[in-house]
């Protein structure tokens, strides 16, 4: 059962509303209580089930800015925003169920991410069509540039909750390299709305606060014709290629923060991934191939995990050469077989990686020659 | 030679359009016999094989390089102990490098193993900076971008030199580039090139830049100094359709006292839909990234080939319905040739690890005291 559920609506009298803590108790029992005070004194009760479901926070290192802490910088910027608090939404129809009545643009955020591991934010007023091709050309990206993030980078990257997308996610180190796209649409409003990094609220502001709030912290913001369809051709550059993010670093450190926690779902657990088996080959899933080269590139720098990703491979070839049927079929010789078998599955494969290693090692030697101070003789 | 013309009675092979005669497929002997090359037989595949121990490359061995100039040569001045560089190139006019771009690199970087020879590899961004009309600044970004890509083929860092145009032409490359220049009049340009009136100087200045490359002195080759490398050859690996450039680099090396380029030349690996050069202009989903699984390169091949025969609107299309079935999809059943998968796959691990210092370190100007170890 829902504990302690008040609806303005429900009696007609319009008692004040509080707001109710969400203990464990409520929440184990498949409820979960918000009641909603807004700012203005609007108020909307509901009840959700479990409303902490989709609010899972990846336990990185370092924890993105929370809800709070963005408003009270808000507000320490004198930055007038209304606050609302609803059921959380994942929609901007279920959204507009809470606070669609109330004067202001509704946004819909898109998180994108394009063939180079380069991520953008696209807000844009909810009516505003949003044609993914057109963007993705006008960018420069060619037409099928531009896809859907997967869910895993809306927590690591912008780290808020899925179906939070919002620009206020820039604020987190990081999003430091997400491109933001700002619809137009947004200036001829007297306020929008944007979840300030938590779904369960929504605050209004004037979106020039919220430029002004993300220049603050040294974020630059685009403000796009979302609905422009301009040629895009041999005589006519992408309009919007000075938004692409030139730096594509920030994925490579995403990645390693979170190899540790994805390595155990993804690598381990497939080595046979590494051989020569066609079919396997191709179910490699997209996390899996984010853990995989998360772990390269760090084996790339540093010896040990290069050796420890060499003798993995190895040991995975020749776990899965020993096998009855081989045993039987060699016997005395299953050691050649072995032995010829992992040449031919990991030589290319091994030479490139050290390849890679010694490029990187270079490269360091390299950065630390070119910074020497001068010598004094 | 126009481009964009609308009906062809002969096929069109320049360095910026490639396309059949008719609905048919490219005809490389007739190619062959109008640039004057050589086809690459079964012979030069056993002789590589002989001196370099080790297995030539696939794409020697299925005849993917198929044609060449002097090669012959350069396997004689490897046998004597003579040293050559190789030298190639990207026209960086789009974001993410497909497989059709990336053939060459695979094998120039098997060249560079094979060999034990240094690479220079040269990203015309000033090309496409004046061919596709870009900004300056996003030639020069699509340069640093595409350089990743091509690091991440697994070069290596101790024998290659990645250099963009606008970076890098001043200097001694431009001392050579004039002297190239003069060797080189306007009617033999347009002659080989195809230039017309309307065509605005900086393509008609531009094939310079594109030959001096291919000559060893100072400004390419600094840890030998200018006079041990003067004798030594070079070796260019690049798609067929550039073979003009060369052409007129070897009629101009002996008279400014180099040896000819040697060539070696691929067949076309334009986007599934035909070779535009220009990924933005055409659909995306037609062309195979190096990111693409095993099913997406199956799923988008056999789109094609399906859809191929209905297109009759655009010649670059019907192109590309006959010729890029044919190639690509054999082509692409190495892919299924276990190696190659893995090296796909593997791709993606290396360019994760391809970083900004990396691509610096790779273009910056400095010895290379092992580029022959």
């Amino acid at each position: 059962m829902i504990d302690g559920v008040v609806t303005g609506e429900e009696d007609g009298r319009s008692p004040p509303l509080r707001r109710e803590e969400v203990s464990p108790e409520n929440m184990r029992k498949g409820g979960g209580v918000k009641i909603v005070v807004g700012d203005k004194g609007q108020s909307q009760a509901s009840f959700s089930l479990r409303p902490w479901r989709h609010c899972g926070f990846h336990p990185i290192g370092e924890m993105g800015f929370s809800k709070d802490q963005l408003l009270d910088r808000l507000q320490a910027q004198q930055i007038q925003f209304s606050k609302y608090e609803h059921p959380v939404v994942m929609t901007v129809e279920a959204l507009a169920k809470y606070v669609g009545h109330i004067k202001g643009g509704l946004s819909k955020n898109l998180f994108l991410k394009d063939k180079k591991h380069r991520f953008y934010i696209v807000s844009a007023l909810a009516d505003t069509k949003v044609d993914l091709k057109v963007l993705s050309q006008r960018l420069g990206l060619g037409k099928g540039g531009l896809r859907m993030a997967p869910e895993e980078a809306v927590a690591e990257i912008l780290q808020v909750p899925l179906g939070c997308v919002t620009p206020f996610a820039l604020l987190n180190e990081s999003a430091r390299h997400v491109s933001l796209l700002l619809d137009q649409g947004f200036k001829t409003q007297e306020c929008c709305f944007f979840h300030p990094l938590s779904n369960d609220t929504s605050i209004s502001l004037h979106i020039q606060d919220l430029d002004m709030f993300l220049n603050s912290v040294g974020r630059a913001v685009a403000y796009v014709d979302l609905e422009a369809n301009p040629p895009v051709g041999k005589d006519q550059p992408p309009d919007l290629a000075a938004l692409v993010p030139s730096d594509t670093l920030s994925i490579t450190d995403v990645l390693e923060k979170t190899a540790s926690l994805q390595v155990d779902s993804g690598v381990n657990s497939k080595p046979a991934s590494v051989t020569a088996k066609a079919s396997k080959l191709s179910s490699g899933s997209h996390k899996e191939k984010l853990a995989n080269s998360a772990k390269s590139s760090s084996s790339f720098a540093d010896p040990e995990k290069l050796i420890e990703e060499i003798l993995e491979k190895a040991s995975a070839v020749v776990l899965s050469e020993i096998k009855e049927e081989n045993i039987k079929q060699h016997g005395e010789q299953l050691g050649a077989v072995v032995s010829s078998s992992i040449r031919k599955n990991l030589s290319l494969e091994l030479k490139n990686l050290a390849t890679m290693f010694k490029n990187t090692a270079y490269t360091e030697g390299f950065g630390a020659g070119t910074r020497c101070p001068a010598k004094r003789l | 030679m126009e481009k964009e013309k609308a009906e062809q009675e002969e096929q069109v092979v320049n360095p910026w359009e490639v396309s059949a005669k008719g609905t048919g497929k490219i005809d490389y002997d007739k190619l062959i016999d109008q640039f004057g090359c050589q086809r690459l037989d079964k012979s030069f595949v056993d002789r590589v094989f002989r001196l370099t121990s080790r297995t030539p490359h696939m794409f020697l061995r299925r005849n993917v390089f198929f044609a060449h100039r002097d090669f012959n040569e350069i396997l004689d001045a490897y046998e004597r102990g003579e040293k050559f560089y190789l030298y190639t190139g990207r026209g960086p006019s789009s974001e993410a490098l497909h497989l059709g771009h990336l053939v060459p690199f695979m094998f120039t970087k098997y060249l560079q193993e094979a060999f034990k020879v240094p690479l220079v590899i040269q990203l015309t961004d000033d090309e496409k900076c004046m061919w596709k009309n870009l900004t300056v600044e996003e030639s020069k970004r699509l340069a640093r971008e595409n350089a990743k890509d091509i690091i991440a083929c697994g070069f290596d860092i101790s024998r290659t030199f990645i250099f963009s145009d606008f970076d890098y032409v001043g200097g001694a490359f431009y001392e050579n580039m004039v002297k190239v220049a003069k060797c080189v009049t306007y009617n033999k340009v347009v002659g080989i090139f195809g230039f017309t009136g309307e065509d605005h100087i900086g393509k008609i200045s531009f094939p310079p830049v594109q030959a001096v490359p291919s000559f060893p002195s100072h400004s390419i080759y600094w840890g030998m100094g200018s006079d041990d490398a003067s004798g030594h050859s070079n070796f260019v690996d690049a798609m067929m359709r550039q073979d003009p450039y060369f052409r007129m680099t070897r009629d101009v090396a002996p008279r400014l006292g180099y040896n000819k380029p040697a060539l070696i030349e691929s067949l076309f690996f334009p986007t599934l839909q035909g070779e535009t050069g220009k990924m933005s202009a055409s659909d995306a989903n037609s062309a195979i990234y190096v990111t693409d699984s095993q099913k997406d390169i199956k799923y988008k091949v056999n789109k094609y080939a399906f859809s191929g025969g209905k297109d009759s609107v655009e010649n670059h299309r019907k192109y590309g319905a006959n010729l890029e079935v044919d190639i690509p999809f054999k082509y692409l059943s190495f892919f299924l040739d276990d190696d190659e998968e893995l090296e796909h796959i593997r791709k993606e691990y290396a360019r994760a690890a391809v970083t900004d210092e990396m691509v610096d370190a790779f273009m910056a100007v400095r010895p290379l005291p092992n580029m022959f170890n």
